[in-house]
């Protein structure tokens, strides 16, 4: 895998921003000084003119673009996931969600793979806020492929959009040619029906070899991509359940309010008979730490989702 | 230019027939807000029959001004102001808060006719005044004007603070912002429950140019728009902090905290209504 080019989601976010500002001259972004972090830097060097910082006041930033939106501008409000959906939820709520207004939350440095900077800054609970809010499109890319596959998606979508995107540089595994992307659709990466893996954001890359791993021990597990947490593809979770009996689902979030217990709802009012594992944070803070160390800890690897796989079949 | 007195009467009117719709409607909610819809109705008044360029035929018309009430618990005054102004019928306004009714509680832009934004949750208007504003001027159309209207129990909200920073940033001299200073919030006097004076030395301080006004007072209201008008091109965002009597108008209401969050019952509402409709025989002759 050594070969595998590698690059984080946040990167994706500034550079779709860059080419979505190119063919929109609607396309505004604001920061809340974090523009380095967040790659919204990048936009700002190509158009400074429509590139706002709003200084450190997440919650400003928010309703300031609710506001922006209603003068036909389409605005990507950009911070820390931790601040985007965490200090400014009830903005997010009240001002974005409820007026239901087109505005597009660009929330970086989601999860765990945050790393060094610790549990202050790993919000875990996004998922769970955003996908509260009714009319909300929560978005996780697993790839920069799909990130800038969902960006432009999101411009299209005439609604709030929350996406999430990371600071640890993964790999891409979609092939662009043959890429398509649609809110509300999830994707089957590889097929098998002993177990299925269900998961978003950079979970999915070891989820895939997770699945190679489960192989060698003869377990063929079907591999499912889910970038849209919210509008969740059921037909695509059910058909999983039936086929498969047994679910793992992965993200790189509280295994309260996220995919997990999204996928556990759907298969439960469908009354299909399946087993469901959620690989996730459980119910605690992360800490610091190199992000590949931290994730490994938390079990957010191949290696947990394969023993996890292995529990619902032992 | 001064205002004729013919124009002061229409507009003292204009604000009677506000207050009369605060009445009307918190009696029909059974609920609401009259205390701080009754202090602002000269403001309401002036701005939806003055100064506001807006066409309540074409209530999304794009080059309109916009008005955002970030003290939106107050929407009865800013429903009353609209109904009059010809944006829904006047008899709609006591369904106010009503289960079918289309006036939600605080002032939601998705389904009343000339509201620019929901709001309702404080110090998150002014934030979206300031958005509005940066985008007119980002679209070139300058010439639009973004006005909004907080309380001052509301400037606590550390939200207003980062708003007001934003504003003078970015230069936004197409923003008015009014701060109503009724002086009395839900659990009592301002000054006992946070003190937020003086705010015109910390509005000077965010960058503001102010103009200090009583709010009840009309020809000083129209000046300290005028004052605003005079402002737009010197790069400054501009505030008119009103001194006003929370329940103005209403004997019984006036000065007395307990009518910022109470409708009045059949009783109240007919003598509140009497006293009105006196006031506004006198002006109307």
């Amino acid at each position: 895998m050594s070969d595998v080019k590698k690059i984080a989601t946040r990167d994706s976010y500034g550079a779709a921003l860059v080419e979505l500002g190119k063919e929109h001259d609607n396309v505004v972004v604001l920061d809340a000084d974090l523009a380095a972090a967040t790659k919204t830097c990048v936009f700002k060097k190509t158009f400074p003119e429509r590139h706002i910082d709003c200084g450190i006041a997440e919650q400003n930033m928010i309703v300031a673009a609710a506001g922006l939106s209603t003068m036909g501008l389409v605005p990507f409000a950009s911070s820390f996931a931790m601040f985007a959906a965490g200090r400014a939820f009830e903005q997010v709520r009240n001002s974005v969600g409820y007026p239901h207004l087109n505005v597009k939350i660009g929330a970086t440095h989601g999860g765990i793979s945050v790393g060094e900077d610790g549990a202050s800054h790993q919000c875990c609970e996004d998922f769970a806020l955003m996908r509260s809010i009714p009319g909300m499109v929560v978005l996780c890319p697993a790839d920069d492929v799909e990130a800038r596959a969902a960006m432009k998606a999101a411009y299209e979508h005439e609604g709030p959009v929350y996406l999430r995107f990371g600071r640890l540089a993964i790999p891409v595994f979609h092939d662009e040619e043959n890429f398509h992307f649609e809110i509300g659709r999830g994707e089957v990466l590889r097929k098998g029906s002993d177990v299925a893996l269900i998961s978003t954001g950079l979970m999915t890359a070891e989820a895939l070899a997770a699945a190679d791993e489960l192989a060698q021990a003869g377990i063929h597990a079907r591999v499912i991509n889910l970038c849209s947490i919210k509008p969740l593809d059921e037909e695509l979770v059910l058909k999983a359940a039936r086929e498969c009996g047994r679910i793992v689902t992965c993200e790189e979030h509280s295994v309260i309010g996220g995919l997990g217990e999204a996928v556990c709802a759907a298969v439960a009012e469908a009354g299909v008979a399946c087993r469901v594992k959620r690989v996730g944070v459980n119910d605690e803070f992360g800490h610091s730490g190199p992000a590949k160390e931290v994730l490994a800890q938390f079990g957010l690897d191949a290696a947990g989702i394969v023993r996890a796989a292995k529990s619902l079949l032992g | 230019m001064s205002m004729t007195g013919e124009e002061k009467k229409r507009l003292a009117a204009a604000a009677c027939r506000v207050r009369m719709g605060v009445i009307e409607s918190t009696h029909g909610a059974k609920s609401g807000h009259p205390g701080g819809s009754l202090s602002s109705a000269e403001l309401f008044a002036y701005l939806y029959n003055k100064e506001l360029r807006i066409d309540p035929e074409n209530p999304k018309w794009d080059g309109r001004d916009r008005f955002v009430l970030s003290k939106g618990h107050t929407a009865p005054g800013l429903y009353a102001a609209l109904a009059n102004r010809g944006f829904f019928p006047v008899e709609d306004l006591p369904t106010l808060r009503h289960t079918d009714s289309y006036l939600q509680g605080h002032p939601n832009m998705n389904t009343v006719p000339g509201v620019d934004m929901s709001t309702g949750s404080l110090g998150q208007g002014v934030s979206a005044a300031c958005g509005m504003a940066k985008g007119a001027k980002l679209t070139g159309r300058d010439e639009i004007r973004v006005y909004t209207l907080l309380g001052d129990g509301e400037l606590a909200e550390g939200e207003v603070w980062e708003a007001f920073l934003f504003a003078a940033h970015y230069k936004l001299d197409n923003l008015c912002v009014i701060i109503d200073l009724n002086g009395l919030q839900i659990d009592g006097a301002t000054k006992d429950v946070m003190n937020t004076a003086p705010v015109n030395d910390k509005m000077r301080a965010f960058g503001f140019e102010i103009a200090e006004i009583d709010g009840q007072d009309l020809d000083s209201m129209d000046v300290a728009f005028a004052a605003f008008h005079a402002n737009r091109g010197s790069g400054k965002p501009f505030a008119i902090l009103m001194t006003t009597v929370k329940g103005k108008g209403v004997s019984f209401m006036e000065h007395n905290v307990g009518w910022h969050g109470k409708a009045p019952n059949d009783e109240e509402y007919a003598v509140a209504m009497q006293e009105l409709r006196a006031q506004l025989s006198e002006l109307e002759g």
